[in-house]
């Protein structure tokens, strides 16, 4: 009798035990711990965005969000294709990671200060710099967003555009009609089907899905105003520090692997390279990757699943007709400026 | 009443002796309050343990918790609104105040216009018509077994199928139908049109009175004077002479095609319009069955009886056969019109920017979504209760009593 009791306490126990928050072993990183093992990153994408993170004909999700998430997973665990990626809609992005659902979040979504605030999340990085922008079609002869007073415009709700284009217009004593419908495919056919004048989504989108078009890509111009700052990037929960350092110098990395010149296909090369700058980068000096709490050859994982900076634009963004423009290379003229990894 | 049984534990020989509560597990009062005690201090526990680790985490993850956010600029915009808005001035309160005036708009004009429709096509299905009965069958079979959000988008894809608004189709004058919604005219609101409402709530409560009068003269000699003539004047008459008295004003602001839309007169949006339309559709097949069930549900013999004392059809089923249908329809109508209000917040899929689709917007943009899905339930629960306030109360006014 007195053992059955004493194993109860024992089995309560564990339960407690396991019902507190989870403590943090090898890595320092509750979140790294449960990654490695699972042997997967949860990633919170798009439902469906070109260039971002779309299914393709063999059902593999490609973009530069995708790619993202797959560099994280790189990084973490060794190899870029062990993510499963969980599509998310704009309202119910940031409760996927609020709750633990995903790992992280890679969805175009806009750094703020609000969604800093006010979320428990935290932004990793920009992986995008981006700007609102407006689709019309060719016939109506618009020329400008100022041209717009008056118009229907078609936008997913609960986006920072929506609270963008509000400001915008209040500003230049334009008046608008929305039409908000969270669903994105829904929202571009109702734009196709002649309800609204324009769509607005961040430019990327506008030209992803001009793109998509095919061949009547020509019935719709993209506005040249940009009306705000979208700087997209990934999102990880707050609390975890280890991890967010992770998400963010990956990033980093592959940047910093764009300016050094090394890329997937030079990196087994670049081991044995003289620069330190590169030695520290592919870990064959000092332990950089240990600190982060995983393997010294992180970048190199990186690197070689993903590529660089520019070989992911490349290969994702760039077959969509977008300019590098101002996410190019701090020394090319564009943001992307990685602080040093040393 | 020899034969009748009495219950025996009625007679106060028999029945068992009155005991003070005793702290006996064998008393069974004692039993009974000793379970629920604990079974409502479980309650009690599981949902003090449930807010409290909901807080708890809340706290551990940094987030926003409170209504604060009701307060704070909303800066969202929103497509229609029956009071006025603006984004940059209006607060997050008040916006959630427009998405429950626009759930209400939904509501009630659907609950109306599904029990017209509804009604007519029960009373068609008993028709003896062939092709009428067959015709409302079909309606009530085809479209109860379409999910209504499929019937939604159907009917929100066929409105945007309206002609762009420069070849807006043009029926009547000063109505125009594009892929922009219907735009009517909109006749200026005026003082003296205040004073023609204020004459046909007087003419209404005379009317009533009247009619009452009519009731007691029917009661004291048989005949019923005619009730007509009287209400018209009251309710018609009276209203337009006051406003003619006035001056008659009547300025009618017309829809004018100016740029991208149509400016002035009032809209119906393609977003209400099939949100609307699809409510009333689907839910009216499901009133007609109840409406079928309610008239079949009067025995044949009240037809009969009735006919027997030479009523007319008409007369039968609208004095004799309703009254007692109504017994039946209304319990499970209640219901319906429940699944209506519900239904309606599948507004989000097409654009109507009801309660939902505002309190989604908000708590998005305010990172609170416990606060945001409890308004939400707030207000369904809160429009539910009355609902079935008010028909709970028209169910007891109108059922049979039995003396």
């Amino acid at each position: 009798m007195k053992r059955s009791i004493l194993s109860g306490a024992l089995l309560l126990g564990a339960t407690l035990a396991l019902a507190a928050p989870v403590k943090a072993q090898g890595s320092g990183s509750a979140t790294i711990d449960t990654i490695k093992s699972r042997g997967q990153l949860v990633c919170g994408v798009s439902t469906g965005v070109a260039g971002f993170s779309l299914a393709d004909s063999k059902g593999v999700t490609q973009g530069i969000d995708a790619d993202t998430c797959r560099a994280v997973a790189a990084a973490i665990l060794g190899d870029a294709n062990k993510v499963r990626f969980v599509p998310t809609t704009t309202t119910n992005r940031f409760t996927a990671l609020q709750s633990g659902e995903l790992d992280l979040l890679v969805r175009s979504t806009t750094w703020t200060l609000g969604r800093e605030g006010n979320l428990g999340l935290l932004f990793a990085g920009v992986n995008f710099y981006d700007g609102t922008g407006f689709l019309v079609k060719s016939a109506a002869g618009v020329k400008s967003v100022k041209d717009l007073d008056g118009a229907t415009i078609c936008v997913q709700p609960g986006t920072s555009t929506e609270l963008a284009i509000a400001d915008y217009f209040r500003l230049n004593k334009l008046k608008f009609t929305p039409v908000l419908i969270q669903d994105l495919a829904e929202i571009q056919n109702t734009y196709l089907a002649g309800r609204c004048d324009s769509y607005s989504t961040d430019a990327s989108g506008l030209a992803s899905f001009r793109f998509q078009q095919g061949p009547k890509a020509e019935e719709h111009v993209l506005l040249p105003e940009i009306i705000s700052k979208e700087p997209l990037g990934m999102m990880v929960r707050k609390g975890d520090d280890k991890f967010f350092d992770l998400v963010r110098w990956t990033l980093f990395a592959m940047i910093q692997a764009e300016e050094s010149g090394v890329s997937s296909k030079n990196v087994d090369e670049m081991l044995k390279s003289t620069n330190p700058d590169i030695r520290r980068l592919v870990g064959a000096e000092g332990d950089l990757g240990k600190s982060l709490g995983v393997e010294n050859r992180w970048a190199v994982n990186v690197i070689k699943g993903v590529g660089n900076y520019g070989e992911m634009w490349d290969r994702t963004v760039a077959p969509l007709g977008i300019p590098r423009g101002i996410n190019n290379l701090w020394n090319k003229g564009g943001l992307h400026y990685p602080p040093p990894i040393r | 009443m020899s034969g009748a049984v009495i219950d025996p534990r009625h007679s106060p020989m028999r029945a068992a002796p009155k005991k003070g509560l005793s702290l006996s597990w064998s008393d069974p009062r004692f039993r009974n309050i000793v379970w629920q005690v604990v079974i409502l201090g479980a309650i009690a526990a599981l949902v003090w343990y449930l807010v409290q680790n909901t807080n708890r985490n809340l706290a551990a993850r940094r987030i926003a918790t409170g209504f604060g956010f009701l307060g704070r600029t909303a800066g969202i915009p929103i497509g229609e609104a029956l009071i006025d808005y603006d984004p940059s001035i209006n607060t997050y309160g008040r916006a959630l105040l427009i998405g429950l005036l626009n759930t209400l708009k939904v509501a009630v004009v659907g609950v109306v216009l599904a029990t017209i429709l509804g009604t007519l096509l029960g009373v068609a299905r008993l028709s003896k018509n062939w092709l009428i009965a067959r015709i409302s069958a079909i309606y009530v079979e085809v479209i109860r077994d379409i999910p209504l959000l499929l019937q939604l988008l159907f009917w929100y894809t066929a409105l945007q199928g309206l002609p762009a608004p420069r070849n807006a189709a043009h029926p009547l004058p000063g109505v125009f139908l594009s892929n922009r919604g219907i735009k009517i005219p909109l006749v200026e609101w005026e003082g003296p049109f205040w004073w023609a409402l204020a004459a046909l709530a007087l003419g209404l409560i005379g009317t009533m009175a009247w009619s009452r009068s009519a009731t007691q003269q029917q009661e004291a000699t048989g005949v019923r004077p005619k009730v007509w003539p009287v209400a018209l004047a009251l309710l018609v008459g009276f209203p337009v002479l006051v406003w003619g008295a006035l001056g008659a004003p009547f300025e009618v602001e017309m829809p004018v095609l100016r740029g991208f839309n149509f400016v002035g007169g009032a809209t119906l949006s393609p977003e209400y319009g099939a949100l609307t339309l699809g409510l009333v559709v689907y839910t009216s097949s499901y009133v007609a069955e109840i409406v079928r069930s309610g008239i079949l549900a009067v025995p044949t013999g009240q037809w009969e009886a009735a006919g027997a004392i030479g009523l007319r059809p008409g007369t039968v089923l609208r004095q004799i056969v309703l009254p007692q249908a109504l017994r039946v329809i209304i319990p499970p109508m209640t219901s319906q019109y429940l699944n209506l209000t519900k239904n309606s917040s599948l507004a989000v899929a097409i654009g109507y920017q009801d309660i939902v689709s505002i309190a989604n917007t908000t708590l998005n943009q305010t990172g609170q979504a416990i606060e945001g899905i409890a308004a939400i339930m707030l207000v369904y629960l809160v429009i539910s209760l009355s609902i079935s306030f008010l028909m709970n109360w028209y169910n007891a006014r109108i059922a049979l009593v039995e003396r």
